[in-house]
């Protein structure tokens, strides 16, 4: 190794050798003298150190400390905790709320499912020739981009009794429902809420996915003379699988951690509570920290769950990419 | 392939597409106007309803229907006014531009060190930001609110510029991306000049990060404006509050005047419809690079 370093001129004739790896650095060509210092084994860490510090402190820091928090009785500002084992555990899944607040997120797992297949129908469709393309994906995207508390707040005032949404539906002769004051309907509503904001995500990463196509598959697919129907199911699909799949674990988690939407337009009140508004309000409201924890730990529990099911299930061929 | 067969077929296939192709294409834009209806109704009944008096609201007209003066700005008035707005704008641009900073500069450094350096636990750094990237902010609140509250910037514009910065993991994917397609050559030339890494970080990769940068500011930046939760629990204060929280606190006092609250949400969505006109492009592209990560 150091034989090389000192080669003058040797070094030229490496150079159109094969690239080496990506992450393979060789040292840089040899045969001037080399800066001193500038290629040691501290030089990385200096640029790693305020990212770490963040991450151990804002991440690793409170997922520890949820876990250890969650063994006791803690109320979030004594002194003193008492360890209680596996009690808050006990307690939580003994308590009716636990299982309500996990058939709400069925609710939003249900509203993930359409609008994953509503963004996949229009992504579909806009890919195609289509006129104002650009002002209908611009439309169907912008609501992903507005603020979460006015969303709640147009909603509300959307529902509202005699609102707008049963103005319209009046016109076609539906009767005026309590869009959010019926416990039965209250979760469809706000789940459809959901819907309605985060379509647009779905449906430009689609898009994305789907332009990333070469365009010679659908020319050899339609000189095949393929309908768009299996244009879309032996071309776009199996094209958009990662991105897809992607999206579907980013619903089952956001389903069970949805939080703005339902607190700002109800509170969590009137069966519409979900599993971070029963979390944050143990907490901070009943000043139960242990109690709390231990409901997040089981709440990190399913999501990491949930995610490495997937990865077994569909093994993702561009993992190394990261 | 397109032997004599396949041609008459495919000929016959196109002998009815005209009928069939029309009708289709009527039903395609019909779904999409539907679709589009779905999203603007909502939004156009907030912003009539903005429009309108106090008067005009008691007689309880249709939500729909047209103001009776186009030009009724006094909603507006009130909501920025007694909603505390240009506070509001100011902490939201506060905590905006630090975290972007911080943003910008931790995602860097973290792309440049991993990916230009060899070095030891250069694998155990990596996996501990992958694995950071599946834990959900919002579940672990309860712990880091612990960790903000040791750190004394509880109820201070620090609590949220330090969150935004230290739980992005997308950012520093970003970065990492396109740190890969600058050639290793130029730190190479640069350093057989004598820069040191710093100067090779400042003085060649940060420039050639431009388009990334402007991606993570664009993406990072609608989602910290449209943030609710991360304030709510980390500002309670009245005089700290953000665009969110402000409007969040507004429909206390004014529960009843749908007008003032519209108002209200109508001057927080404006900023954003500004924004996605202005940058659409590099907002979705940024959205598409960030989540193939």
């Amino acid at each position: 190794m150091s034989a090389f370093r000192v080669a003058g001129p040797g070094v030229p004739h490496q150079e159109p050798q094969v690239a080496p790896p990506r992450h393979w650095r060789r040292p840089p060509p040899a045969g001037r003298p080399r800066a001193a210092g500038t290629r040691r084994w501290y030089t990385p860490w200096p640029y790693l150190l305020a990212p770490l510090a963040l991450l151990v402190l804002f991440t690793y820091v409170p997922v520890v400390d949820m876990f250890v928090y969650s063994l006791t009785d803690w109320d979030g500002f004594s002194p003193v905790r008492n360890f209680v084992g596996a009690g808050n555990y006990v307690d939580l899944f003994t308590r009716p709320r636990f299982f309500q607040v996990l058939t709400v997120s069925l609710f939003y797992l249900a509203g993930s499912a359409v609008q994953m297949a509503v963004a996949l129908y229009f992504a579909t469709v806009l890919s195609f020739d289509i006129r104002f393309r650009n002002l209908f994906k611009g439309i169907l995207f912008f609501p992903y981009l507005i603020n979460g508390v006015a969303v709640g707040f147009v909603f509300l005032y959307f529902f509202q009794p005699g609102g707008t949404l049963d103005t319209v539906l009046g016109a076609f002769g539906v009767e005026p429902r309590l869009w959010l004051g019926d416990p039965d309907l209250v979760n469809t509503s706000l789940a459809g809420v959901s819907v309605w904001r985060f379509m647009g995500l779905n449906l430009v990463l689609f898009i994305g996915a789907i332009q990333s196509i070469p365009p010679q598959l659908y020319e050899a697919a339609s000189l095949d003379g393929a309908s768009r129907w299996q244009q879309f199911r032996f071309v776009i699909a199996p094209s958009i699988k990662p991105i897809i799949s992607l999206s579907a674990i980013l619903a089952i988690s956001g389903a069970l951690s949805v939080f703005e939407i339902p607190f700002i337009m109800t509170g969590g009140s009137n069966n519409s509570e979900t599993f971070v508004i029963q979390t944050i309000k143990l907490a901070f409201n009943f000043n139960k920290v242990g109690l709390a924890s231990a409901a997040a730990v089981v709440l990190l529990a399913i999501v990491l769950l949930v995610t490495w099911l997937q990865r077994l299930l569909v093994p993702d061929e561009r993992v190394e990419q990261s | 392939m397109t032997g004599p067969a396949g041609a008459a077929a495919r000929h016959d296939g196109r002998r009815d597409a005209p009928v069939r192709g029309a009708a289709a294409r009527l039903l395609t834009y019909l779904s999409l106007v539907l679709a589009c209806a779905v999203v603007v109704v909502p939004l156009v009944a907030i912003l009539l309803t903005s429009l309108r008096t106090a008067g005009e609201m008691a007689a309880g007209e249709n939500p729909l229907a047209a103001p009776g003066d186009w030009f009724n700005l006094d909603n507006y008035r009130v909501a920025f006014t007694d909603g505390q707005m240009p506070q509001a704008l100011w902490n939201t641009a506060f905590i905006l531009f630090f975290s972007l900073l911080g943003t910008v500069f931790v995602g860097s450094m973290t792309a440049y060190a991993v990916d230009r350096f060899r070095f030891r636990f250069k694998r155990v750094v990596m996996a501990l930001f992958l694995v950071a990237a599946l834990v959900p902010g919002v579940t672990t609140q309860v712990a880091t609110y612990q960790v903000v509250n040791n750190l004394g910037v509880m109820d201070t514009h620090w609590a949220p510029i330090l969150l935004y910065m230290g739980t992005d993991i997308v950012s520093i994917y970003i970065f990492l991306q396109f740190i890969r397609s600058i050639p290793m050559s130029l730190d190479e030339a640069a350093r057989l000049d004598g820069a040191t890494s710093l100067t090779v970080y400042w003085r060649v990769i940060m420039p050639l990060l431009r388009p990334a940068i402007a991606t993570v500011v664009i993406v990072k930046g609608v989602a910290i404006y449209n943030d609710f939760y991360i304030p709510f629990l980390y500002m309670p204060s009245e005089g700290l509050g953000t665009i969110s929280t402000s409007l969040f606190r507004f429909k206390g006092p004014y529960g009843a005047h749908w007008e003032v609250i519209s108002a209200g949400a109508a001057l927080v969505i404006l900023p954003s419809l500004i924004v996605f006109l202005a940058l659409q492009r590099f907002i979705y592209s940024g959205l598409v690079s960030g989540a193939t990560k």
